[in-house]
């Protein structure tokens, strides 16, 4: 989000396109009547938009989970067939969905992986970007554009001779391979977004701690740390959904089904022959996959567009 | 900018030209030189390599691995299937970015100042249940956006047609069945706006964010000086914006020039007449099950020139239009 610091610059400056408008128009506003009905309209037309998006929004999701309840059969015979024995085909698609299709496996080494990655790539990050901002070194300029570099480049330049260095180390299809791959690739995201928070933090209290006897690490721990929070919160949501999304790596670098992770399990659903699919199974397995994150999303709305909101306004 | 003077012109604004203490050497080991090997190891040496294998005929597994130049990039400039998948790459990277921006903007503008003109400049009323609703898909991992609008697209038993079916005046009669997926005039199209109702949702949170942080002195002054509606969001609500715009513009433009998972889902084999295939897929198909990998780095290094040649246009037009340089 390279838009965050400059964002605040710019609203610094003085601002030329108003002056710009006041010279093109002089004259004095509309009348308020003429204003007012044309008002009305606006609000109007505003409402139409934004119920029409949130309905295309809504509806794939609500059809969807429809669908969850129905058997396959039934998915067949057409778009609103309705399910004869909601219960039943409840229980029949998210057990097999759940077990047959290996969801809950994939769901728990999704768990596992997408946990100690973000924890690791968060410490990681936070020690990188604070030291990066408040001892510039010779060379720190460098280190800096070389994680720079690491968020411009696609992950898939890398992909082939990532799988033989994960090959050559023996971490190949294997959990550790996977979350340290994680932890890379989401490491200069994380670094590029927290350095501005830290740079914005007042040096003078890192050298009043440091006076009062505080070494580095309890400076960095204990007072600083928690003093970018907001920039640390803000990050760690989307790092969260960025790996749990995440699909080549795990592709191309984790290809033991035992080690499946949630989005490979779903691609199996389409990957496989369309007669073979339980369709029931994969729209329940879609259900599975969306509501726990989109239930903490709607719990944590409030924080993630104040998190956004220091995003873009730091 | 403490107030520390510092004799020489440092390079770096803090305290560049002070000798380091060695605890803090030991720290800035720790803290700087440990996540660096990671990353170096598992992100740049493998970016590195992969333009070396580029020029190598390497199979993967054999042990010969002979330098021949610039073959690869000669053979797959030459290969109709990677120039289609190119060609659709650059569609997307046109289209993705454009159509997301412009609506997220949109809508980000009649949430937060669609509201009355009269009195202070406000939001519309319901305008966070609208935030919340666009924003569920960007919660929903992309392959499971794929899945979802595969069957959605699904010619007999996707939503999509049982809708349309019912449409007034015979038009519905033509999407009786249509396979948006299977049609190569519609495949390209309707992935792309998969792809889209995937982000509009972020990027409107986005410039809403962005939006709120302007000064609501701007709009007091543009309004006194009789802006309209559309003057105010383009005059003043746009330029106020604009690093956000450039910054979804490339964050968009670079899914769309990988655009993997998606098509992935939607079109696992490419499509009708490769009419979806995209880069990344040639690439992984190319390494992974024909073992090609010296090609398949070239496919790589010439994917990843797109995209940095597409970031140097979007900072370019803006920089050529007015935008401030961000250093």
């Amino acid at each position: 989000m390279s838009s965050n610091i400059s964002l605040s610059k710019s609203g610094d400056s003085p601002v030329e396109p108003p002056a710009d408008t006041a010279g093109a128009s002089p004259a004095a506003p509309n009348p308020p009547a003429k204003r007012g009905r044309g008002e009305l309209g606006i609000v109007i037309g505003s409402h139409v938009v934004l119920v029409f998006w949130t309905l295309v929004v809504v509806l794939p999701l609500i059809w969807t989970f429809f669908s969850a309840t129905r058997s396959t059969g039934e998915i067949f015979s057409g778009p609103w067939e309705m399910p004869h024995d909601v219960w039943g085909n409840i229980s029949d698609n998210f057990s097999s969905a759940w077990n047959d299709s290996g969801l809950g496996r994939a769901l728990l080494n999704t768990v596992v992986v997408v946990t100690i990655a973000l924890v690791l790539v968060m410490a990681l990050g936070s020690m990188c970007a604070y030291s990066l901002a408040r001892f510039p070194f010779r060379g720190s300029r460098f280190v800096y554009y070389l994680i720079l570099a690491g968020n411009t480049f696609p992950i898939f330049l890398a992909i082939v001779p990532l799988f033989f260095v994960l090959k050559n180390i023996g971490l190949l299809n294997t959990m550790p391979g996977l979350i340290l791959t994680y932890v890379a690739f989401a490491f200069p995201f994380t670094v590029f977004f927290l350095f501005p928070f830290f740079r914005a933090l007042p040096a003078e209290i890192a050298e009043a701690a440091e006076m009062d006897g505080a070494g580095d690490w309890r400076t960095f721990l204990q007072v600083m740390l928690p003093m970018a929070k907001p920039g640390i919160a803000a990050v760690s949501i989307f790092n969260f959904l960025g790996l749990w999304n995440q699909f080549l790596l795990p592709v191309a670098l984790n290809t033991n089904q035992k080690n499946y992770v949630l989005s490979q399990a779903m691609a199996n659903f389409v990957s496989s022959a369309g007669y073979e699919v339980n369709y029931g199974a994969m729209f329940a397995g879609v259900v599975i996959t969306v509501v726990p994150v989109l239930i903490a999303y709607v719990m944590f709305q409030r924080q993630l567009q104040g998190s956004l909101s220091q995003g873009t306004s730091k | 900018m403490t107030g520390v003077p510092v004799a020489a012109p440092a390079a770096t604004p803090r305290g560049g030209g002070r000798r380091t203490r060695p605890s803090r050497i030991g720290f800035l080991l720790v803290t700087i030189g440990l996540p660096l090997v990671l990353y170096v190891g598992l992100v740049i040496w493998p970016f590195i390599q992969a333009i070396y294998y580029s020029l190598t005929d390497w199979g993967g597994f054999s042990n010969t691995m002979n330098f021949i130049g610039l073959d690869n990039y000669r053979e797959i400039f030459s290969d109709d299937i990677f120039m289609k998948a190119l060609r659709n790459n650059v569609i997307l990277a046109i289209f993705v970015p454009l159509i997301t921006v412009i609506l997220s903007f949109l809508l980000a503008t009649m949430l937060t100042v669609g509201g009355s003109s009269t009195g202070a400049v406000r939001g519309l009323k319901a305008s966070s249940l609208y935030r919340i609703v666009s924003f569920f898909p960007y919660t929903i991992p992309a392959i499971v956006i794929g899945v979802i609008w595969s069957q959605i697209y699904d010619p007999s038993k996707g939503m999509l047609n049982g809708v349309l079916e019912h449409l007034p005046f015979g038009i519905g009669e033509n999407f009786h069945s249509f396979a948006w997926l299977g049609d190569a005039t519609t495949a390209l199209p309707a992935s792309v706006f998969v792809i889209i109702w995937g982000f509009v949702g972020f990027y409107m949170v986005l410039f809403v964010a962005a939006i709120k942080g302007i000064p609501s002195e701007l709009y007091d002054a543009a309004r006194i000086d009789g802006a309209g509606r559309v003057r105010t969001m383009l005059s003043v609500t746009l330029p106020m914006v604009r690093e956000t715009v450039q910054t979804a513009y490339i964050y968009l433009g670079v899914v769309a020039l990988d655009a993997f998972v998606y098509m992935a889902a939607l079109n696992p084999t490419g499509g009708p007449d490769n009419s979806t295939l995209v880069m990344s897929q040639d690439l992984f198909k190319t390494a992974f099950t024909q073992n090609h990998f010296g090609r398949a780095s070239a496919m790589g290094v010439v994917l990843a020139a797109v995209t940095l040649a597409f970031a140097g246009l979007v900072f370019a037009v803006n920089r050529l239009t007015g935008g401030k340089d961000v250093k």
